[in-house]
């Protein structure tokens, strides 16, 4: 069953589903990116609520004209519309008035979505009485989905991804400089606008599937999945697209398994996975990495200034640093240096000297914006060099206490 | 309208929508200045998934433990959010993103896993409430406010909402200036003392006991609207704080109870049979004022703000 | 050869550590995997006016931060009259950068300065008229005394500065620390602050500045403490604001023409 599902083998309607979620997982997880590198990842948020007011309003005039209430094609243009709106009302809120961009999401998002529930209600008692399809927007439903309905997602699917991969250029470029952006002759705001509008997009396609709450989860988790593996854009758009569409089918695919799995849950849950893994397994951003990475640099930072502590006698007060120093040799029990000791902290204080030498010579500039307190000065000036500063301080001499 | 009607059927949703407006408002002045608006919203995600877990572990709809179960995952939510932002470097906005959606995502599909047919748990009750049906059957009139009998047959949401309503209002007035002056000036709130990290999450924690009191009588987009909405317009009121905090309650009462009317007897002015979602109303109405502050508001643009030149 | 720890390590520094108003041993800060200081040592002498100077990204509001509390080090002792900062924040007043706070923020400028005295005011205190006359007379003591019911928004970048050093005197503290109280503000607000500064001195008070004009270093202090990332002089101007400490602190990123400008100075 599993294996039918992951192949596409459960009928028509699911394998157009799935093939649907795929194409709109990769839209939403590479337009996702451009919102999340431009910090504006919850506006999507605001978009997605201020879909219902016009899927409500589609309705009732497709009602009223006596069409079929729902038209998805109908209700889709009636979304697009009124998120359209609720967009303009973020800008301006956020434009010419004092406040915040995160007070100007959540206020579209809950007046939009509240004059939506109205609209909602309004619908429940014309006498319609089909206004369960309504609020299969809500959550998304799948199930039962009419050939055309789910024809029009993976068109929808196909030509958002389309459209995305036209203009990610200019959006790469807005998004990680807009000043330079400008400065090069880029409209920033006409960017800005399409990529607010390929969100919208990727909204409305999604909204059948996934339902308009959940959307949200599709064009953020992705790009900050993403953003773990790698530090270059190009990549982030790559790895969101193919976490995006992969989530996107296997959600499909999964929830086609059985009747109470609801589809677009699913496909949020597959993109959590995806998202956790990273968070702790990424090799450099990850968790399991950082942390390693910042008990080493402590370590190091603490046995240095032992070191030099020991080199000028003076007392160490830190107990980790005495554990630390302990534990590599370089004093005894009772605190005292060994040896060894003495001979890393004379060599330490020789670094410090030749690190002054380097900070304080204009000639090495470039060199001095290296030192960090830790870095052995080997590793950036060659020995001859080392020599000639070493001829500066005064010639090789024992630095003992 | 005479007390016999207005007293059993508007008297009660009409409190309980106001004390929940006030009692989410209130901490949502500091949110919107800490710009952290977006957290009432997270935690109006997540109260879904808190009440269908306690709901699978006690097998029942009572109170007590879907209250608890909502808190908890609130909290779980916002450690969740902060852990992200910091172990994983993602601003808040995003790691806000990943982690209430994905709540909602589980509380989805763990009720549809579960047989909720016999009792009263489904998402559009979660998500806008149901303030008309807490009507008050035992009264009479006016003098059943004084008559223990009646008084015992209130809908429990309304002295529930009127004890966290009571709670907001003491940990505003108790931590009245440390809150101030953190929101105001992290830095020098540290250096005077002011455990900060701390005083923010218990910020965090009375907005998501606002939100779960308000949620179980009004549902989530109240919650989220009364968070923002009035805070904001009162923002472009006033420089003052407190006068700030004077109108974010006035124009909750105002969205509160217009919202309500207007939810009830609105269609029926226009002709229609049937009410609408009172709770959809009182967002909508929070809007406009927010639209007629943000418009005409006396304090409504940017003051210089150095940072900008 | 440079000996440049010579300046370091005068010997009656020493024995005040223990009574010094702000002592750090060993601190190292550092905002992800490159340290912003490394392992420096600080006395602050009492009732002098210290400035701390160095390069841009030298570490010097790190500093103050960490003596504050308010990042906390990788490793290091801050100590405060010879205690732990917590038993003696009533004795430490912070005037932080500018950029630092919301200048849109719904308050007074007496608000502000009232901000000072909520030590005194506790958790529940009521705002009584003597602390709004000892507010007042702060905001006078910096020149904004007519200023006081703005929002703190409208005003220049000189009066926010002046306003927040009026929060500071209210603390009525005994060591004062600012962080380039003199960016970006106009030479009326620049005289006013150093009045200040100089009053408090008089007072026995004792105040250190994160500075960033070298040019009035010798005008304004008495005590200097160069940095970057790790400490390289500290002692009286005469002494450890030198040509030769000035280049190992700023290495080449110091003009010619400043240091022409900083040795007529010195004479």
């Amino acid at each position: 069953m599993l294996w039918e599902a992951l192949t596409l083998q459960l009928g028509y309607n699911a394998t157009l589903v799935a093939i649907g979620a795929t194409l709109l997982g990769v839209s939403a997880g590479v337009t996702g990116t451009f919102l999340f590198l431009r910090k504006r990842a919850l506006v999507s948020d605001a978009i997605s609520h201020a879909t219902l007011p016009g899927v409500c309003l589609a309705f009732m005039v497709l009602v009223a004209f006596g069409g079929d209430g729902r038209n998805l094609i109908g209700l889709l243009a009636g979304s697009a519309m009124s998120a359209w709106i609720g967009l303009l009302c973020m800008n301006w809120l956020t434009r010419h008035t004092r406040l915040a961009e995160d007070a100007a999401i959540g206020a579209v998002l809950s007046v939009f979505f509240g004059f939506g529930i109205v609209l909602l209600t309004v619908i429940q008692t014309m006498g319609v009485g089909r206004q369960a399809g309504l609020e299969g927007f809500l959550l998304g439903s799948t199930a039962g989905m009419l050939w055309a309905d789910a024809l029009v997602i993976a068109i929808g699917g196909a030509a958002t991804l389309v459209l995305v991969m036209i203009i990610r250029r200019p959006m790469t470029m807005v998004a990680f400089d807009p000043e330079f952006a400008a400065a090069r002759g880029l409209p920033v705001h006409r960017i800005d606008l399409a990529m607010m509008g390929l969100v919208m997009a990727v909204t409305v396609v999604g909204l059948k599937i996934v339902g308009l709450i959940l959307i949200v989860a599709l064009l953020i988790i992705p790009p900050v999945t993403a953003r773990f593996w790698t530090d270059r854009s190009d990549r982030v758009v790559l790895i969101a697209g193919l976490a995006g569409g992969l989530a996107g089918y296997l959600g499909a695919a999964l929830s086609a398994l059985a009747p109470n799995l609801p589809t677009g849950p699913i496909i949020v849950l597959v993109s959590f996975g995806f998202f956790a893994l990273s968070l702790l397994l990424a090799p450099v951003r990850g968790v399991l990495a950082a942390v390693l990475r910042h008990l080493r640099f402590q370590r190091r930072v603490h046995i240095r200034q032992g070191l030099l502590a020991l080199a000028q006698g003076q007392k160490i007060y830190e107990p980790l640093t005495i554990r630390l120093l302990r534990r590599a040799g370089a004093v005894r029990a009772d605190g005292v240096a060994t040896e060894a000791g003495k001979s890393r902290a004379a060599k330490a204080l020789r670094d410090e000297k030749r690190w002054e030498i380097v900070r304080a010579d204009q000639a090495h500039e470039a060199t001095a914006a290296l030192y960090n307190g830790l870095r052995d000065i080997e590793t950036v000036l060659t020995q001859d060099q080392i020599a000639e500063i070493d001829r500066r301080i005064g010639g090789p001499q024992e630095v003992t206490p | 309208m005479s007390g016999e009607e207005f007293v059993p059927l508007s008297l009660t949703p009409l409190l309980i929508g106001t004390f929940a407006a006030i009692a989410c408002a209130l901490p949502g002045n500091f949110l919107v200045l800490r710009k952290q608006a977006l957290i009432g919203d997270a935690i109006s995600h997540v109260v879904l998934p808190g009440i269908v877990v306690a709901f699978l572990l006690t097998g029942a709809i009572s109170t007590w433990p879907m209250m608890l179960g909502a808190a908890g995952a609130a909290v779980v939510a916002v450690v969740m959010i902060e852990a992200i932002r910091r172990l994983g470097q993602i601003e808040p906005g995003a790691a806000m993103g990943v982690v209430f959606t994905t709540m909602f995502a589980g509380g989805v599909l763990l009720l549809e896993q579960t047989d909720t047919s016999t009792v009263h748990l489904d998402v559009e009750h979660a998500l806008y409430g149901n303030l008309e049906s807490l009507i008050w059957l035992d009264a009479t009139g006016w003098s059943s406010l004084l008559d223990v009998q009646a008084l015992a047959g209130l809908p429990p949401e309304l002295p529930r909402i009127a004890l966290t309503l009571t709670g907001v209002i003491l940990f505003t007035w108790l931590f009245w200036r440390p809150l101030k002056i953190s929101t105001f000036d992290e830095g020098f709130a540290r250096t005077i003392g002011i455990r900060t990290g701390a005083l923010g999450l218990a910020l965090v924690i009375t907005a998501a006991i606002a939100a779960v009191a308000a949620f179980d009588a009004v549902g989530s987009i109240i919650v989220i609207a009364m968070f923002i909405c009035p805070p904001s317009a009162a923002r472009m009121m006033t420089n003052r704080l407190e006068t700030q905090i004077v109108w974010s309650v006035i124009f909750a009462t105002v969205s509160a109870v217009s919202g309500y009317v207007l939810a009830g007897y609105g269609p029926l002015w226009l002709g229609a049979a049937d009410a609408v979602s009172a709770a959809g109303m009182i967002a909508t109405i929070s809007g406009l004022i927010l639209a007629l502050t943000a418009a005409l508001g006396p304090c409504r643009a940017r003051t210089g703000a150095p940072s900008h030149a | 050869m440079l000996e440049l720890a010579a300046v370091q390590g005068v010997s009656t520094e020493e024995q005040n550590v223990d009574h010094s108003p702000l002592a750090i041993r060993g601190l190292t800060v550092s905002y992800g995997q490159k340290p912003a200081v490394f392992s420096v040592d600080m006395t602050v002498q009492p009732g002098a006016m210290t400035a701390i100077i160095g390069p841009n990204g030298a570490g010097k509001s790190t500093i103050l931060k960490a003596a504050l509390g308010i990042v906390s080090p990788l490793s290091g002792q801050v100590m405060v009259y010879g205690q732990p900062l917590d038993d003696q924040r009533a004795r430490i007043a912070y005037v932080p950068q500018r950029a630092s706070v919301d200048w849109d923020f719904p308050t007074r400028v007496i608000d502000v300065v009232l901000m000072g005295l909520s030590r005194q005011l506790g958790l529940l205190g009521r705002v009584r008229a003597r602390h709004k006359a000892r507010a007042m007379d702060c905001l006078n003591r910096v020149g904004m005394r007519e200023f006081a019911d703005r929002q703190i928004g409208q005003l220049s970048g000189g009066q926010q500065q002046r306003v927040f050093l009026a929060r500071a005197l209210a603390q009525d503290a005994d060591l004062y620390l600012l962080d380039e109280p003199f960016a970006g503000v106009d030479a009326a607000t620049e005289k006013a602050i150093i009045a200040v500064l100089k009053s408090l001195k008089e007072a026995g008070k004792t105040v250190v500045v994160v500075h960033h004009d070298l040019a009035t270093v010798t005008d304004y202090f008495d005590h200097v403490f160069l940095i970057n990332t790790r400490k390289v002089a500290e002692g009286p101007v005469a002494q450890a604001f030198t040509v030769e400490t000035l280049q190992a602190a700023y290495g080449g990123r110091l003009a010619t023409a400043q240091i022409d400008q900083i040795s007529r100075a010195l004479g």
